[in-house]
């Protein structure tokens, strides 16, 4: 660390940011926001959703054009146009939500944004080697389609590392990643800090951002709140920053199973894979009885997708007691079919799976419940009773606390943090007998993270069965009574939260044998 | 130097209702160009083409004749279209609905009484609806592409019609003309006010057609389904939606509402089979749906604009002397400039030259 230090002091600011404000309507996003980001920094940005991060980085990247306030770079005045600009300046970006063509390749998707006409060979032969010298490693030749969000994060960290940009912006990075593959990132971060480039790095995960980070800017409701080194601030000193009071964890209440009835099980469930590059799901069995969370771990990409397609009915089994909800066959049900048997689900994708982008929360909130709630929410004849639906809706606005800027917004218009409460609350609201989420709360920040899992738990000691689905093991040890984690389309035993250590899941995530990790724990 | 289109931050909703008409208007600026070219004046050309043909009341009637198939086809259409399912073969449906009502007149012409019209106007709907099924059951079996086999089957229909008229259908008494027997009255469509002009019934099919298609689309869950599946299908699937069943549903109903619009026109305008019984109805219904902005009832008024322009057209063959195809290329400048201007309203146009280059680049090199 100390090369990093006196990189910091010989040269000047490689960004420069003054006054920059931008305003929607009558929201002001970002209030005259100051921001300097040195030479071979790391620098985090804080904040909770809605506080400005995203407006913020956009106007770095070109692609909003703010009110007023100016942007120097390297010493020179710039005006960031279109994002095109603000690559040529040397500015790369990691998007949280991915700008990826799922019918494309890695390497022709790379290839579509360096627009210098290389041939697709040269690109995908760059790529990887940048991908392994990099540690993310990455197959060029994948159909995008096929790869799990983790991957497809390598995809544009690779994309954006090609462009050999000088201030690399990364919005929640760590957020699809093991505690492992965090690591190895940690590591490309710290590497690329030491060739000199800077990084602008997005993050609510306070726990990194006080190892990673070399300075840190907190922005709340649009304003600048504070500069402070991390380091020498505490988690929950940052976190006050951020939110402007104390974020209270999830409490999980102990609870015995002890003769609770199963009412969400698997037995021996396989799935071919449903395309060259997916997972297939290879014998899989678990159980979660009325009270408990269980949590699966694993790497982006073992078939957590495809088990949660094969759950939720959207892909259904050809025997009928593979999957069993609430004792009742459910396999060949299709996914409302599962839910008039009180069974819920939380899709990991919000835009465009979770959610229709373009329409109403109201409608959004018809979407998954038309079935179940029929009697309420739909009439004589097939007529929707919107004004059912809207009361409904704001309700659960209400109890989520769902921050928007319209009565009934399109989903599109949230951010990802509050549609995901918005999502999350939906199928709450139905007081689901089975509940079954996949990544919970990626992208959402700790306020809203704590809410959803507050709720998770409380829906499970209410008597529900909850599996929880998530790469975020921290989530996982918070809520979860057990750990199931899943490797290479196979899932290991559960393991009891009391008997669950990081190094005992890491392990198994890294595709240690169930039987093996034991003895390799006592050796170690 | 190249043109690229960047995708608006926000679409602006004055301009998404406003651009019917600035199409309208561009349609009106560029046929005036055109009129000037072929050296004829173009206010007499526009009055000739857009106000001689609704000044009396007889005339009105007719634009009514010409509109109704138009918004029966736009109608079931717009239901395809925002399920993003491409139906290009409307035409083809409409002949099929056509020749299918036609059974009992034509081939039955003794059967008589109050049931046959309805009888007729069913079973067009089935032909209609049958024919369209053709397309979904190839595309959700074996993932063809249903702007081809639509378009394609359009032809097939056609050239059945033509070799029914001259063949197996041809009227033994009609001197060999290619044409079937004058359907008897009783499969006559009634006339709306036979006092005042010819409409018929069909207009009032077409006016119920767009309440209930609009009522199906913004009150429904089925409505609501079209618009999930249509606009995100992967969410349209996690609510439990089946992209296959709706592409049946879709195909089906515009179908029969194309093939009502085909045994009307033939039951009520023309009064018997022939050759040809329609002037592109099904392609200009197209028209019809975009202009209309995909919504029921704004497809009325579109349907009522696009009647006039063949009404002008045949003004304008009479009066001026110009061809009568006048109208297909106004139709197909008003779809043009109705497409361009949504497509500007989602999309503004960037030039891509070395410009944005020259201004980075040497900044980047002081830098160094």
């Amino acid at each position: 660390m100390g090369g990093t230090v006196s990189a910091q002091e010989g040269t000047a600011n490689l960004l420069e940011v003054r006054g920059l404000t931008k305003i929607f309507g009558t929201l002001t996003a970002c209030d005259h926001i100051d921001l300097t980001i040195g030479k071979g920094e790391i620098h985090a940005l804080l904040g909770e959703n809605g506080a400005g991060k995203s407006t913020l980085v956009k106007m770095l990247f070109g692609s909003l054009e703010p009110h007023s306030g100016e942007i120097n770079w390297d010493g020179q005045s710039v005006r960031m146009t279109s994002p095109s600009v603000a690559k040529k300046l040397g500015i790369g970006m990691v998007f949280q939500h991915f700008s990826l063509f799922e019918a494309l390749t890695a390497a022709e998707n790379i290839a579509l944004s360096l627009d210098d006409g290389a041939p697709i060979g040269t690109i995908a032969a760059k790529a990887r080697a940048l991908s392994y010298s990099y540690g993310l490693p990455l197959d060029p030749d994948s159909l995008v389609g096929d790869l799990s969000v983790g991957e497809r994060q390598r995809i544009e960290i690779i994309r954006c590392l090609l462009q050999a940009p000088q201030l690399i912006i990364l919005d929640e990075p760590t957020s699809v990643l093991t505690p492992q593959e965090a690591d190895k990132l940690f590591e490309t971060l710290e590497r690329l800090r030491a060739e000199g480039k800077s990084i602008l790095y997005i993050s609510h995960r306070l726990e990194e951002v006080k190892r990673l980070c070399d300075r840190a800017t907190v922005l709340r409701h649009g304003k600048v709140v504070g500069h402070c080194n991390p380091r020498e601030e505490t988690a929950s000193s940052l976190a006050r920053m951020m939110v402007g009071n104390e974020v209270k964890s999830a409490e999980r209440t102990p609870i015995t199973l002890e003769g609770a009835q199963e009412l969400l099980s698997v037995c021996g469930l396989s799935r071919k894979p449903a395309g060259p590059f997916s997972t297939p799901l290879k014998n899989i069995w678990l159980a979660v009885k009325a009270g408990e969370i269980l949590g699966i771990a694993g790497v982006a990409g073992n078939g957590q997708g495809e088990l949660f397609e094969a759950l939720s009915g959207e892909v259904q089994q050809t025997s009928a007691d593979s999957v069993r909800i609430r004792g009742k066959d459910a396999g060949r049900l299709d996914i409302t079919g599962r839910r008039l048997l009180g069974a819920a689900f939380v899709p990991e994708e919000r835009l465009g799976h979770g959610a229709a982008p373009r329409m109403k929360l109201s409608e959004n909130l018809l979407l998954s419940r038309y079935a179940t709630d029929g009697k309420a929410f739909v009439g004589s004849g097939g007529m929707v009773k919107n004004g059912a639906v809207y009361d409904a809706a704001q309700r659960i606005i209400k109890i989520m606390d769902v921050r928007k800027s319209a009565p009934d917004p399109e989903a599109a218009a949230l951010s990802g943090g509050n549609l995901q409460k918005f999502i999350v609350g939906r199928e709450l609201d139905r007081q689901p007998t089975v509940m079954v989420v996949n990544q919970p709360t990626w992208g959402v920040d700790a306020g809203a993270s704590a809410h959803i899992r507050q709720a998770l738990i409380e829906l499970a000691r209410g008597g529900s069965a909850v599996l929880v689905i998530s790469q975020d093991l921290d989530e996982l040890f918070e809520i979860s009574d057990a750990i199931a984690v899943m490797h290479n389309g196979e899932l290991s035993k559960p393991i009891p939260i009391a008997e669950a250590t990081f190094e005992r899941i890491g392990l198994l995530m890294g595709g240690a044998e169930p039987g093996h990790v034991d003895q390799k724990l006592e050796t170690a | 130097m190249r043109l690229e289109l960047v995708k608006r931050p926000q679409r602006s909703m004055l301009f998404s209702a406003l651009s019917p008409f600035i199409a309208f208007g561009l349609t009106i600026v560029a046929g005036a160009i055109l009129f000037a070219l072929l050296g004829i004046n173009p206010l007499t050309a526009f009055y000739t083409y857009f106000i001689s043909p609704i000044t009396e009341v007889w005339q009105l009637h007719e634009l009514a004749i010409k509109a109704a198939p138009l918004i029966l086809i736009a109608v079931g259409l717009s239901v395809c279209f925002r399920s993003n399912i491409w139906n290009i073969g409307a035409e083809g449906q409409f002949v099929f609905g056509a020749i299918v009502g036609s059974v009992i007149p034509v081939l039955y012409p003794d059967m008589q009484g109050p049931f046959v019209l309805p009888l007729m106007l069913l079973m067009g709907m089935v032909g209609g609806a049958a024919y369209a099924a053709i397309p979904a059951f190839l595309k959700t079996r074996f993932n063809t592409n249903e702007i081809l086999t639509s378009l394609m089957l359009v032809y097939v229909a056609q050239l059945f019609l033509d070799w029914l008229v001259r063949g197996p259908w041809r009227d033994p008494k009609g001197f060999n003309f290619p044409q079937t027997v004058q359907f008897n009255p009783s499969a006559v469509l009634p006339e709306l006010m036979p006092m005042s002009g010819r409409a018929n019934l069909g207009f009032v099919f077409a006016l119920v057609a767009a309440v209930l298609v609009w009522i199906l689309m913004s009150r429904m869950l089925k409505g609501f389904e079209i618009r999930v599946l249509g606009s995100s299908p992967r969410a349209g699937r996690f609510a439990g939606f089946s992209f296959n069943r709706m592409v049946f549903f879709a195909f089906m109903l515009s179908g029969a509402l194309a093939g009502l619009a085909g045994i009307s026109e033939v039951s009520g305008a023309i009064g018997q089979l022939q050759p040809s019984i329609s002037p592109g109805y099904g392609f200009t219904a197209i028209i019809v749906a975009f202009l209309g902005r995909l919504n029921p009832l704004g497809i009325v008024a579109a349907g009522l604009v696009l009647g006039l322009t063949y009404l002008g057209g045949e003004a304008a063959q009479s009066v001026l002397g110009i061809s009568d195809k006048v109208a297909r290329v106004f139709q197909g400048m008003l779809l043009f400039f109705v497409l361009g201007c949504d497509t500007l309203i989602h999309y503004r146009i960037r030039l891509v030259g070395l410009a944005p280059k020259l201004d980075a680049s040497p900044k980047l090199e002081e830098a160094h």
